[in-house]
């Protein structure tokens, strides 16, 4: 037997013994999500258990160094370790910013301190982290932002607005891009900070959205303390490492739909439209529509494996994120649409138990953002053309 | 297994891109088009290609041949997709060769392995009937007559099938058309009593025949497989051509591709250069998005077919469905973006249009394969 085939067996054999079957259920809405944090109520004991034992064995983060909470495996074990995962359907132990982007910006550009202090309370779950990217006048021009962070000796003093911010409401710490020269062109005087959100001068707002949810909000710093100790890497230079965890953060949004709760869309659509004496849906039209989605779907799944291994070899382009990025929020958008389509009226009630409170038109409607947050579709397509292309004036 | 290429398979991907670059670009294509060649290819060629090892690059080495994998096969034909040269090499090394490797008795094996692998003898597989791939719906009658089979029926949209030295035909022998059991290769010379060949030259200027079989008389030796259980094997062969047409469609989509983004860089309209204008920066930018996820779906489909061959059915629609869609997108948008000039015979694109167009139907265009994906998730 191969040492990956061993592997495989006792991970399976570690998966049937440790996880839950309640964790192995699949996830009826949003709301069965683990994000960890201080003020984390778990939904029920299987979900802490379930936590605890993967962070223990450091597969919340499977390829991260063991001396930072992680499980030390090679690409290839993690993939097993996927896998087997997905085939028992045990959930995500964890979701979480700090995991897919934080960590990573941390690993590569965070000092050895930094290392130690922050990613073990990301790996179990511990510290909840938000993103201080967007401002309302730095969109899709995000370079242009003017949240600004004065040397004040011993600390930044932060003053300004982010807004989008992803469950600042609800979450512990922030990684923050700040302006810490505004003499220098727009891309060169960017630093990226961290903070505590429970820090004196910091309010959010939660903004109410088309879904009747307020995933994002404003996030409003006035006179905020930052220690000097809390800037990572260089100061001046937080673009590159914003830019580098845009990439992470694109290659998450584009693997969001993959993540989706939920009945899978052939099973609605029987019930709906109903099947043939074959078995086979009875509406023809819809039949085809779901079938290429799905194609499209599954080909998507093995082009994330496959910039996974390509970047692993050296061979990737970190402007891939971005095709990844765009490819995954807009089939995201397509399946929803198909799932409302395959839903028709069941799948318009808004506020019924039965509808799980509209669960699954609200998800129709959070999906819209995917393709604007992290980047819009079309400045991933501008990066494509520039960095992948190299087309002239892009 | 990591979805990339290992070593040995991009080294054997750059010596076939090397050759066919040198031996067989477009013009070759367009040379055997002009001179409306009789055998359609070049035998000098294939001869060449075998001494590469290339035509017994699945057949295994007992048999001569490089005993290679779905991966390899793949790679070759995705360089053949990019100087769209023709060659037996799906109708012979791939198709019939993997018929031969996995269903053929020992004197079978032997009678043909070790030809095919030295570019010797060209094989055509015969599944076809109706315009659109049905392989469920063969209806091409065998039945039992004296020792052996009498065959009656057509089949059309054969590869290579009028310059075939042996040709591996997909009957019925039992049951009615719509059902998987009662279907039966066998093994047919062509040059026999009974079969008529004709050479229906198509849009692409590759090979095809339709062939009529006419009481043809066989002998039970020329059961290839069991009689009544081919549709194991037939559906195999036809994985295994569905996968290689992918790789085909994938190396021409992207050719076309990597042709109109060359142009974008160069052509001159408004003072500027064409590429400059985020209209078409932003269809190039999509157009290489769809092809390279592609790609990872037709690498997937390739290795399936290496490490679990019985089960690579869904995979394999998925790589046929995406290839034949997103290489459609990538021609038509070469020749749109080309312009006037994209519309020329003289110009080298509309080749792969044509190309695109016939790989998109056979063995099974996106419409089919969404099926077959539907089908087999049972909605």
């Amino acid at each position: 037997m191969t040492e990956l085939e061993t592997f495989r067996k006792e991970t399976r054999a570690w998966l049937e013994k440790n996880c839950p079957p309640e964790m192995r259920k699949p996830m009826q809405s949003e709301e069965d999500i683990c994000w960890g944090g201080r003020h984390w109520k778990f939904r029920s004991d299987a979900q802490r258990v379930w936590l605890e034992r993967m962070a223990e064995k450091g597969w919340t983060v499977p390829e991260w160094p063991k001396e930072y909470g992680g499980g030390r495996l090679s690409r290839e074990e993690a993939k097993i370790l996927q896998r087997e995962m997905r085939s028992l359907g045990c959930r995500s132990p964890l979701d979480s910013f700090g995991i897919w982007m934080l960590g990573p910006a941390l690993l590569k550009y965070g000092s050895e301190e930094q290392k130690r202090e922050y990613l073990p309370q990301i790996t179990c779950g511990q510290i909840r982290w938000c993103q201080g990217y967007s401002e309302p006048n730095a969109g899709s021009d995000l370079a242009s932002l003017q949240t600004k962070a004065e040397d004040k000796g011993d600390h930044f003093l932060v003053n300004g607005q982010k807004i989008w911010t992803s469950y600042a409401d609800k979450a512990d710490w922030i990684f923050c891009l700040v302006r810490t020269d505004f003499s220098a062109p727009k891309h060169e005087g960017i630093s990226f900070i961290l903070f505590d959100m429970e820090s004196k001068g910091v309010s959010t707002k939660p903004i109410l959205l088309i879904s009747g949810k307020s995933p994002f909000c404003e996030t409003f710093f006035t006179d905020v303390k930052v220690p000097k100790k809390n800037l990572v890497g260089t100061l001046n230079k937080g673009w590159d490492i914003a830019k580098y965890l845009l990439t992470h953060e694109r290659t998450m949004i584009g693997g969001m739909g993959l993540r989706a709760a939920g009945r899978p869309v052939n099973q609605i659509a029987a019930d709906t439209v109903g099947v043939d004496d074959k078995g086979m849906l009875a509406d023809p039209v819809l039949r085809g529509k779901i079938a290429e989605v799905s194609i499209d779907e599954i080909a998507f799944v093995f082009a994330l494996e496959r910039a996974g291994d390509l970047a692993k070899t050296g061979q990737g382009n970190p402007a891939f994120s971005s095709v990844l990025k765009y490819y995954g929020s807009e089939l995201n958008k397509r399946r929803y649409e198909l799932l409302m389509s395959a839903g028709g009226s069941d799948a318009l009630e808004w506020e019924s138990e039965r509808s799980k409170e509209g669960a699954l038109a609200r998800g129709w409607l959070r999906t819209k953002a995917n393709s604007i947050e992290g980047g819009t579709s079309e400045v991933q397509l501008n990066i494509v053309a520039k960095r992948i292309l190299s087309l002239p004036g892009a | 297994m990591p979805l990339v290429l290992n070593e040995e398979q991009s080294l054997l991907r750059d010596s076939a891109r090397g050759f066919l670059a040198k031996n067989a670009p477009t013009s070759h294509l367009r040379k055997l088009r002009d001179s409306r060649d009789e055998t359609g290819f070049s035998r000098a060629l294939w001869k060449q290609f075998a001494e590469m090892g290339f035509a017994g690059i699945l057949v295994p080495e007992d048999f001569g041949g490089s005993g290679l994998g779905h991966v390899e096969a793949g790679v070759v034909m995705e360089e053949l997709g990019r100087t769209l040269a023709p060659s037996p090499f799906l109708s012979t090394a791939l198709l019939c060769a993997t018929a031969l490797v996995r269903a053929g008795s020992e004197a079978q094996k032997k009678e043909h392995l070790a030809k095919i692998t030295a570019g010797d003898r060209i094989g055509a597989f015969a599944v076809d009937e109706q315009s659109k791939h049905n392989p469920r719906k063969i209806a091409f009658s065998a039945k039992r007559f004296g020792n052996g089979f009498a065959l009656n029926g057509s089949k059309g949209f054969v590869v290579d099938g009028h310059v075939a030295d042996f040709l591996i035909v997909a009957a019925r022998t039992s049951g009615e058309p719509g059902e998987t059991k009662g279907l039966t290769l066998f093994i047919v010379d062509p040059k026999i009593k009974g079969v008529e060949r004709e050479r229906t030259i198509m849009v692409d200027s590759h090979n095809a025949a339709r062939i009529k079989f006419d009481n043809v008389q066989v002998d039970a030796d020329a059961v290839l497989g069991e009689v009544d259980g081919g549709w194991k094997i037939i559906e195999g062969v036809l994985n295994v051509g569905r996968a290689a047409v992918a790789s085909e469609l994938s190396g021409a989509g992207e050719e076309a591709f990597q042709r109109t983004v060359d142009y974008l860089k160069q052509r001159k309209q408004f003072g500027k250069t064409i590429g400059e204008f985020q209209a078409l920066q932003h269809r190039a930018a999509n157009l290489y998005g769809e092809i390279e996820i592609t790609k990872a779906a037709v690498l997937k489909a390739l290795q399936t077919l290496d490490e679990h061959f019985d089960s690579a059915g869904m995979i394999v629609s998925v790589a046929k469905a995406r290839a034949g869609a997103s290489a459609t997108l990538a021609v038509q948008e070469a020749v749109q973006m080309h312009g006037g000039t994209g519309m020329t015979d003289e110009f080298d694109i509309g080749f792969f249009m044509k190309r695109v167009r016939v790989g998109q139907e056979l063995f099974g265009d996106a419409n089919f394969h969404a099926d077959q994906l539907a089908r087999l998730n049972r909605y």
